[in-house]
């Protein structure tokens, strides 16, 4: 199918044109190599784009396309629905796009794929803005965040991907993160052997875009969930599991000490942000319990 | 400029395929972005396998009987780092990229 000019381990080639450190090519391949060479995998505009191919060259093994920034769950669906036509129910086909492009511009198209309940893999990668035309501010940027379009930082929270996907019922729908593989590949795994819909929406550091050297994207990633800002669980067939809790967070000036997009914060801020980032973690395990 | 695919192939009778395809499977030479490289202190590794597991390359190849036994390919290696930063042993030092002689 391929006319292969490059070996590789794996899937992706070696060399493609992420930024150094970028834990989108990281997670990429670690996606591959869980869902193998049946795949057929749809990308939308963003930097997973130059995964999807630049003239006749492409950077992955498996079949796709790259569909438009606001149909990446319809466009899935589309392919799962000419499969099952066919009769082909082993193929996976796996959606992977953006922060931009699932919660803000592509939210109705995956809305209408995890209420028909076509059987698609849906991972969005966030790395909290619009990385690609050059850092704007999406509704997955956390509060506080300096982008290009908020320079004075994000006054608004993000928004809850993970619970408006739970609000469908899907059958799987997890969060993860690049600091924690094998956590990562085993939800990758569950979503490929669920019948129907299921999401990951994973944590996916950005040294571009979050300003922080490129050698601490693991660094950052595991720093986030320690200090609250991301949270690791999963919710399956009407559960939910939460898969790391620590007994204390560590405060919130760990992760943002990291990062120059928040450079610049006031005492009041960084106070704000912790009693907020503490809210947040307390009212998401409260719910998550409600439902375990 | 990259180049476009010549043949055209969105005459769906006398073809299969639909649209233009991106069919070669290529690698950029990544090698050439980069500043710092990672050199590994043989001696203090403990073949963990924690470089090779975060590198986003996926350069690295460990070879448990060997005495160089972190595989580097400098081809594509981005000199990010990464795996000197979360190298347990501390054993990978980034050091300036020289030119020859
Ligand atoms: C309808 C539409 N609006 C705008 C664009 C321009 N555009 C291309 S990529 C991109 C950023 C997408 O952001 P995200 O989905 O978060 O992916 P990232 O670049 O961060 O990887 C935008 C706005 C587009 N392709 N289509
Ligand atoms: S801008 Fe960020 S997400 Fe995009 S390629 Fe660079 S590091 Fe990766
Ligand atoms: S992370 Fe360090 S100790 Fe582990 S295999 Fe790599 S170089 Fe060796
Ligand atoms: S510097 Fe980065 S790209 Fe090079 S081997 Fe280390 S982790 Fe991989
Ligand atoms: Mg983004």
């Amino acid at each position: 199918m391929h006319d292969i000019k490059h070996n590789s381990k794996g899937l992706i080639p070696h060399g493609m044109s992420a930024c150094a450190g970028c834990g989108l090519e990281l997670l990429i391949r670690k996606v591959m190599d869980v869902l193998g060479r049946d795949t057929i995998i749809i990308i939308p505009p963003g930097c997973a784009a130059s995964f999807s191919g630049f003239g006749k060259e492409t950077a992955i093994k498996v079949p796709g396309f790259q569909g438009n920034l606001e149909n990446t769950a319809a466009s899935a669906a589309g392919v799962r629905a000419a499969l099952n036509a066919k009769g082909n129910t082993h193929t996976t086909v796996l959606g992977f796009a953006g922060d931009g492009g699932t919660v803000d511009i592509g939210l109705q198209s995956l809305s209408g794929a995890l209420e028909r309940r076509d059987r698609i893999v849906y991972i969005c990668y966030d790395n909290e803005a619009y990385m690609n035309t050059g850092i704007q501010a999406s509704s997955s940027t956390p509060y506080l965040a300096k982008t290009t379009t908020t320079p004075a930082g994000k006054p608004t929270a993000r928004k809850n991907l993970m619970q408006i996907a739970i609000a469908h019922d899907i059958p799987y729908a997890a969060t993860a993160s690049i600091y924690n593989i094998a956590d990562l590949q085993r939800k990758v795994k569950k979503a490929k052997d669920t019948d129907g819909p299921s999401l990951i929406h994973v944590h996916t550091p950005c040294p571009t875009g979050w300003r922080y050297d490129p050698s601490k994207t693991i660094e950052v990633a595991r720093t986030a969930v320690q200090t609250g800002c991301w949270l690791l669980y999963e919710y399956q067939n009407g559960k939910a599991t939460i898969n790391y809790r620590p007994k204390e967070l560590l405060p919130v000036e760990n992760y943002i000490k990291l990062q120059g997009r928040f450079k610049g914060l006031t005492d009041e801020q960084i106070q704000e942000m912790q009693k907020y980032v503490i809210e947040d973690f307390n009212k998401c395990i409260k719910r998550l319990e409600s439902v375990a | 400029m990259q180049e476009q695919q010549e043949k055209l192939t969105n005459k769906p009778r006398r073809c299969r395929v639909l649209g233009p395809v991106a069919y070669e499977y290529t690698a950029a030479n990544t090698g050439s972005w980069r500043l710092e490289r990672p050199d590994v202190d043989f001696s203090a590794c403990i073949k963990c396998g924690t470089c090779e597991k975060y590198c986003p390359t996926n350069v690295i190849t460990i070879k448990k009987d060997q005495k160089k036994c972190v595989e580097i390919d400098f081809n594509y290696c981005k000199g990010c780092g990464i795996c000197a930063n979360e190298c347990p042993k501390k054993c990978i030092k980034m050091v300036p990229e020289r030119s020859e002689g």
